[in-house]
């Protein structure tokens, strides 16, 4: 009887599995415009249609994932298969989520020599790159313009203008240049904290 | 061993790469092109526009092209491991101590302080790009300088910026008049 049980329960489990890999991959391989997008289209499958997480934690696990260093979508897939699952679901979420690009980059990349040389598509990649920078140069924008409205919008312009000079002209590893930013936003958390528990406690 | 220089490039850039999509070009680029010349700065502009047309982050699909460039198969089995071993740990130990405590607050702090960071770091990434779309030979050079590319990433721009043209459509674009400009120029 128990035995019966427990079978009918990793019956249960291998189903939710295969459904976690299959909804990941699915979104994996169809979702373009990167991390932000597949997010929110995985809270509309867990959420909206599966029922799977609560509204409210979903928002949660969503903010878990854009902070987390990492891609935004490999993230996603982690938190929401160990919520869903232990880490059986943290393999498969990610499993259902990297075989797309992998196997599609794979047969690009096999490609790619023959595809370079063929002149008309080597000069639509040239071409292309005027295109990308034009892209980064507009998603710079937008980010750099959302830097600029926040309350202390000096300090991080600072902050901005020495990390680009780093990079840019000094040359400086990307990693010191990320490190050292991350160790000043957490002496501005403690700073912060300080100044909050001394306002109380004047109060 | 390359395998492991491959597993252990990717696992930094899987591991500093804060803030999602651009985020990890600039990371990509310190490793592939400027520590270890796996790609050209072509090689790697033309997969950042791969990775624009194509679903996946640009991590993995950096990961799995580099790894399959350097080392076949398994190559791109190891960079993509290596790029996804960070986020396995980070992210279970955040949900975990997130689920048992809720608290997020200092996490957003130094969240909210790299953002500056990315920022710099994606335009300086941007600005090699069109240094190599510019330049071929990457000197900076008056006489060297490729005005039809000049047009049309201002063109592109200006389509970005005034329309609601997808980016993807605007790359194409970018392409097909260069296309046209090259053929109309002999």
């Amino acid at each position: 009887m128990e035995e019966q049980q427990e079978k009918t329960q990793g019956k249960k489990q291998d189903k939710k599995l295969w459904k976690i890999f299959w909804s990941t991959f699915y979104l994996s391989a169809f979702t373009f415009g990167g991390g932000y997008v597949i997010v929110s289209l995985m809270k509309k499958k867990f959420v909206d249609e599966y029922h799977w997480i609560e509204e409210e934690e979903m928002l949660d696990l969503v903010a878990i994932a854009q902070s987390a260093p990492g891609a935004i979508a490999v993230n996603g897939a982690i938190v929401i298969g160990y919520k869903l699952a232990g880490i059986a679901g943290i393999l498969t979420a990610i499993a259902g989520t990297v075989i797309p690009p992998f196997l599609i980059i794979s047969i690009l990349s096999a490609g790619y020599q023959a595809f370079r040389s063929n002149q008309i598509i080597s000069l639509m990649l040239e071409g292309m790159q005027a295109g990308v920078g034009a892209v980064i140069a507009s998603v710079t924008y937008d980010m750099g313009a959302g830097i600029v409205k926040k309350k202390d919008a000096l300090s991080y312009v600072l902050m901005v203008g020495g990390a680009f000079i780093a990079s840019c002209i000094f040359e400086v590893n990307v990693v010191y240049v990320i490190l050292i930013c991350g160790i000043v936003g957490v002496l501005r958390a403690l700073i912060e904290k300080k100044i909050t528990k001394k306002g109380s406690e004047e109060k | 061993m390359i395998y492991l220089k491959l597993f252990l490039s990717f696992l930094q850039i899987g591991m500093f790469s804060f803030g999602g999509g651009y985020a990890a070009m600039p990371l990509i680029q310190e490793q592939v092109v400027s520590q270890h010349d796996w790609l050209t700065m072509t090689e790697f502009t033309d997969l950042i526009t791969i990775s624009q047309m194509t679903p996946g982050p640009i991590a993995i699909n950096a990961a799995t092209f580099v790894g399959s460039k350097i080392a076949g198969i398994p190559g791109s089995v190891a960079a993509t491991c290596g790029c996804i071993l960070p986020s396995c740990i980070i992210v279970t130990l955040i949900a975990w101590f997130y689920l048992r405590y809720k608290k997020m607050k200092m996490f957003q702090s130094v969240l909210e302080s790299l953002r500056p960071a990315v920022v710099a770091l994606i335009a300086s990434a941007g600005i090699a790009i069109l240094h190599t779309a510019f330049w071929t030979d990457g000197i900076v050079q008056f006489a060297a300088t490729k005005w039809s590319m000049v047009v049309i990433f201002g063109i592109c721009l200006l389509l970005l910026r005034k329309t609601k043209l997808n980016p993807v459509v605007v790359m194409m674009l970018a392409g097909v008049m260069n296309v046209a400009v090259r053929y109309a120029a002999g």
